[in-house]
């Protein structure tokens, strides 16, 4: 039987005042990717930059393939690979120089290295601007040729942090496609993102941290079956009327809560349009002032809610 | 504690070979082609470094050079350029300075850092690129310096044993603005911590006499380590005029100097292990 490729235990890690990963645990089976999805600061980073041994837990067990991440990092750096927020390539040399560069650190010979780097622009779509310097790529290829310097070593594990953050829609569609091929390709893969529909795409499991913690795991079919549904929001003109909305708005739904500075109350629905209408009858029934009523999908911080029984904090 | 999220296995994994990484030479060397690539194909930072030095020194040669008097037979383009070239391995070490914070910024070291190396190779391969590039930003200063009107009146070898002096000491202080680039955490921070240096060239001898300073500076311009350097500099290219200049003799400057680059070495060279090595 394979070792998980990604054992963690109790991890911690405080910088200062901040717990940034607060007892992680998280255990994954080769053949999987698995995308890290929560809101700034919940630990993504911190934990994905433990896994690439750049930094040191305070506390915890780590296992990388089978290998003590603590007491023998270097083995830990033959088998992962990483692509970090920044694409982190040299200007100044080509897509190709870059490859071969890594391709020589990865301890290929220089004909290996050479291949190893025509074998990578071509998973990346990159051949045809190979030989052109860095600093003429666009955003997209910059980051295709640093994930592609990741690869340069066929890792077992790829790490890829908010591989898309901040890239326009056309080039985050084509980053997406070559991920996937990546995937097809039996690559086992990390990947942190704030984005659902990202992790959605591209994961065959989500684990949802928040707080340093894994708060949540399972496919995205699993998380939407528990969060996905629609929510009606009903912003009343009357904080007094709130409680009353809240007690409706339980009978047409799931999960009510209420926002007394907002005077908001929420409900999550599966059967969206007609339930808005139900929403709308019984407002109208108790001659309830309303400001606005809106129907739309649930925000991350309410799939937290809703997979956690608690709010995500900012 | 709660039971760990199991993700399960799907079957039939193929298994990638494993990267054994570079040695510790070959890494290193493929780190500082990089970084001599870089500057190679930066043509800017090349035209841009060489204007500014040659404009200051034009400034020190014609503009105000003839009020500064050297105090001896030696005349002053005779006593300015030792000092601008010993000096200008400060200029050229806060260029490393900012380079190494850019690295640090954008996540190329991390990314260095993430692959099977030895990690001594980032700052072994940054040491052997700065030098290589010391060695063409002193040539640069040198050709200058012969342009304006230099000329050495010293032997030809003491000349080039001046010329190796300032490699050292280049080569030392590199370590000083390696640690600035690793603290500093942005390029604009390490530009700025990098101009600290700036009264270590003026409150020095490389451009006016130390004895014509104030007394409070005086004391500070002939403990600190680039009077030394200089005078060792000055007195190897000028021979017999420059060192009339001298309270020592030419040889206690070169040993003083030798063992301030050995200390700046060692001291700075630790500091940016330890920097390097915390995770």
């Amino acid at each position: 039987m394979q070792p998980p490729i990604l054992e963690a235990r109790g991890l911690m890690k405080r910088y200062g005042k901040t717990q940034a990963l607060a007892g992680l645990d998280l255990v994954v089976s080769p053949g999987r990717v698995v995308a890290l999805l929560g809101p700034n600061g919940a630990g993504k980073t911190t934990f994905v930059r433990a896994v690439a041994t750049l930094l040191r837990p305070d506390a915890g067990t780590l296992y990388v393939d089978g290998i003590d991440a603590l007491r023998k990092p270097a083995k830990v750096r033959q088998v992962v690979g990483l692509a970090g927020q920044f694409a982190a390539v040299e200007e100044a040399m080509t897509g190709r120089e870059n490859l071969q560069m890594v391709g020589r650190l990865f301890g290929l010979g220089n004909k290996e290295a050479r291949a190893a780097a025509v074998r990578v622009l071509d998973q990346m779509r990159l051949t045809a601007d190979a030989d052109r310097l860095v600093r003429t790529y666009s955003g997209g290829m910059r980051r295709r040729i640093d994930l592609g310097i990741s690869l340069v070593g066929t890792p077992r594990l790829l790490l890829l942090d908010e591989p898309t953050a901040g890239l326009d829609p056309g080039s985050r569609i084509q980053l997406w496609d070559v991920i996937r091929s990546l995937v097809l390709a039996g690559t086992d893969i990390l990947l942190t993102t704030q984005y659902l529909d990202e992790a959605d795409r591209l994961a065959s499991d989500i684990v949802i941290i928040d707080h340093g913690q894994v708060i949540a795991a399972g496919t995205p079919a699993e998380l939407k079956s528990r969060a996905g549904d629609d929510m009606i929001e009903v912003h009343v003109r009357d904080a007094g009327h709130l409680a009353v909305v809240s007690g409706l708005l339980a009978e047409i739904g799931h999960d009510p809560r209420v926002d007394l500075p907002q005077r908001r109350a929420y409900v999550a629905v599966n059967d969206g349009s007609s339930r808005l209408m139900d929403a709308l009858r019984a407002l109208d029934g108790h001659g309830i002032a309303v400001e606005d009523v809106s129907l739309r999908r649930p925000t991350l911080d309410e799939v937290f809610l809703a997979l956690t029984g608690k709010q995500a904090q900012a | 504690m709660t039971d760990a999220y199991v993700i399960a296995p799907s079957p039939a994994v193929p298994r990638a070979r494993v990267n054994t990484g570079a040695s510790l030479w070959v890494s290193s060397l493929v780190v500082a082609g990089r970084m001599v690539r870089k500057f190679a194909r930066t043509p800017q930072l090349i035209v841009f470094t060489t204007v500014q030095s040659a404009l200051f020194l034009l400034m020190f040669r014609f503009a105000f050079g003839g009020a500064i008097g050297t105090g001896g037979s030696l005349s002053y383009v005779n006593f300015l350029v030792p000092g601008f070239i010993a000096s200008s391995i400060l200029w050229s070490g806060m260029g490393a300075a900012t380079g190494v914070a850019e690295d640090v910024e954008h996540g190329f070291v991390d990314r260095l850092r993430s692959l099977p190396i030895p990690r001594a190779a980032v700052l072994v391969g940054r040491s052997l690129a700065d030098a290589a590039l010391l060695v063409w930003a002193l040539a640069v200063a040198a050709v200058l310096g012969f342009a304006v009107g230099f000329r050495v009146t010293g032997s030809i070898g003491d000349a080039l044993a001046a010329f190796g002096l300032c490699l050292v000491f280049g080569f030392a202080f590199e370590w000083v603005f390696i640690v600035i680039g690793l603290v500093s955490g942005t390029a604009r921070a390490a530009q700025s911590m990098g101009l600290l240096v700036t009264p270590l060239v003026f409150l020095s001898s490389a451009y006016v006499p130390v004895k014509s300073m104030p007394a409070g500076v005086r004391q500070f311009s002939e403990i600190q380590p680039l009077t030394p350097m200089v005078n060792a500099v000055r007195g190897l290219a000028t021979g017999a005029r420059g060192q009339a200049l001298l309270d020592h003799g030419t040889s206690y400057y070169v040993g003083l100097s030798l063992a301030w680059a050995a200390a700046i070495f060692v001291v700075f060279g630790l500091l940016a292990v330890l920097r390097f090595g915390r995770r």
